[in-house]
């Protein structure tokens, strides 16, 4: 006798020659182009600078890196995933497939900076402590809350960007001071590849939410506005204590605030919304600034500058394959 | 003052930008032909770049670029990023500046801030006065 229930639905095979979004593509282009492993980079040579850091500075650094392992750990076996179930496009899917692995990857890296530079007594301790810390743990249940599966596709989006591009900075800050000052540079190597797909996954989810906003109804979107900018208070006064107990010691936690500031109006940009910080409190240490894109201002520009003049050289002639696709 | 011509992705970030400077520009369509400029103009373009920096440039812009009319007219170019990109940061600015022969004016994170705003305005403004009594000078 035949089974009189529905037959199982199977997913259509996803044929990346026809696209839905183009930005699909565009960001599993740049993914995957930009996939990284951590062997890739030479943590050891960092043996000597981190001999140099007092116990009290590697005590905070392998806290901050197992708070960053618990962001990643979330958003690879929970965020990314429940992202996946919402995804308008199978492309999207792919992509985030992408995203959950790298977070895996960033996980990953964490342990490799610990078992390169540090005891096992120590990292175990530093563990214990993120699980007991209060502010990581009620920051990860913020955003764990919003991802219930019955939570709204854009309260999800929402709460992973916000991870993405907002929560990691508190933690990214310090491998960037110690790069400022020449110290732990290969492993501030490391963490600006993290930084760098971060940017990705927060400014391709963000896309998504943007998308689907136009989907719903006015009074909806105004609905999900005033959500995001309460959950980003909410985390913002998470972030700000834990800031303090983490950076007075180090005479640092004003500057890491302006830091989180700068960072939570660039997430707030990723949705699509305007800034919520001031200009005047996201004034960041150029030191920082500097060591989170190395390179980036040495050319200064025009408007920036004391009014220099230019020289306009004569004009080459173009064709699509000289711009480097 | 002259024209001002942008391209923005469905992220919006430029559009944004652009919007709040509150002065007349003309979006690049994402797909097609360019337009043809008949003035002088600044390009406000965001940055797509790989971790080696390829593609920072985005397609509608080099469509409207290879046109040599159009590359003639550009005066300068005002780039969009992420300082999240390290080195690449609003690598578009400086790849046209560099085939066009133009300064980069500005560079900025994403849809910018208000102080990027308010030194857009006040850039372009002197920047076209200055251009403005340059071509006095030439035919004077």
């Amino acid at each position: 006798m035949k089974d009189m229930t529905q037959p199982r639905a199977v997913p259509k095979a996803i044929n990346w020659n026809r696209l839905q979004d183009d930005k699909d593509l565009e960001i599993w282009n740049r993914l995957t182009v930009n996939f990284w492993l951590p062997e890739k980079v030479p943590l050891s040579n960092d043996i000597q600078s981190w001999s140099q850091l007092t116990p009290d500075e590697q005590t905070l650094t392998i806290r901050v890196f197992t708070g960053l392992t618990l962001l990643d750990t979330i958003q690879n076996a929970v965020g990314a995933p429940t992202l996946m179930q919402d995804a308008i496009t199978p492309h999207e899917e792919s992509v985030l497939s992408n995203i959950a692995f790298m977070e895996a990857v960033h996980a990953r890296s964490y342990s490799s900076v610990f078992s390169t530079l540090c005891q096992t007594t120590e990292v175990d301790e530093a563990f214990r402590w993120s699980a007991d810390n209060e502010h990581l743990q009620a920051k990860s249940r913020l955003i764990l809350d919003e991802y219930d599966a019955t939570a709204s596709p854009l309260r999800k989006k929402v709460a992973s960007v916000f991870l993405e591009s907002f929560l990691f900075y508190s933690g990214f800050y310090l491998p960037m001071h110690w790069s400022s000052r020449a110290r732990l540079t290969n492993t501030a190597d490391l963490i600006r590849l993290i930084i760098r797909d971060e940017a990705i996954h927060g400014y391709y989810i963000g896309y998504k939410f943007q998308r689907g906003l136009e989907r719903v109804s006015e009074a909806e979107r105004k609905e999900i506005k005033d959500f995001a900018f309460a959950l980003l208070f909410d985390l913002y006064d998470i972030e700000a204590r834990y800031t303090e107990q983490l950076y007075d010691g180090l005479g640092l936690t004003e500057d890491v605030k302006n830091f989180l500031h700068y960072n939570a109006n660039k997430a707030l940009q990723n949705l699509g919304f305007e800034a919520l910080f001031p200009d005047e409190s996201c004034r960041v240490n150029p030191a920082i600034m500097a060591a989170l894109s190395p390179g980036s201002d040495e050319n200064h520009d025009f408007f920036s500058g004391s009014g220099s003049s230019y020289v306009i050289g004569k004009a080459e002639a173009t064709e699509d394959e000289d711009w480097d696709f | 003052m002259a024209g001002l011509v942008f391209f923005s992705s469905r992220s919006g970030n430029t559009a944004r930008l652009v919007e709040r400077l509150g002065l007349e520009a003309l979006r690049l369509p994402q797909a097609g032909p360019p337009p043809e400029l008949d003035a002088p103009f600044v390009l406000v373009s965001p940055t797509f770049a790989d971790g080696e920096g390829r593609g920072a440039v985005p397609k509608p812009v080099i469509r409207l670029l290879n046109n040599t009319r159009n590359r003639a007219l550009l005066r300068g170019v005002i780039a969009g990023g992420n300082r999240n990109f390290g080195a690449t940061f609003a690598l578009a600015g400086e790849v046209i500046a560099r085939k066009c022969s133009v300064p980069v004016l500005y560079r900025f994170e994403l849809a910018g801030t208000e102080t990027d705003i308010t030194r857009i305005r006040a850039g372009l403004a002197r920047f076209w006065a200055a251009q403005e009594s340059q071509t006095c000078l030439t035919q004077a």
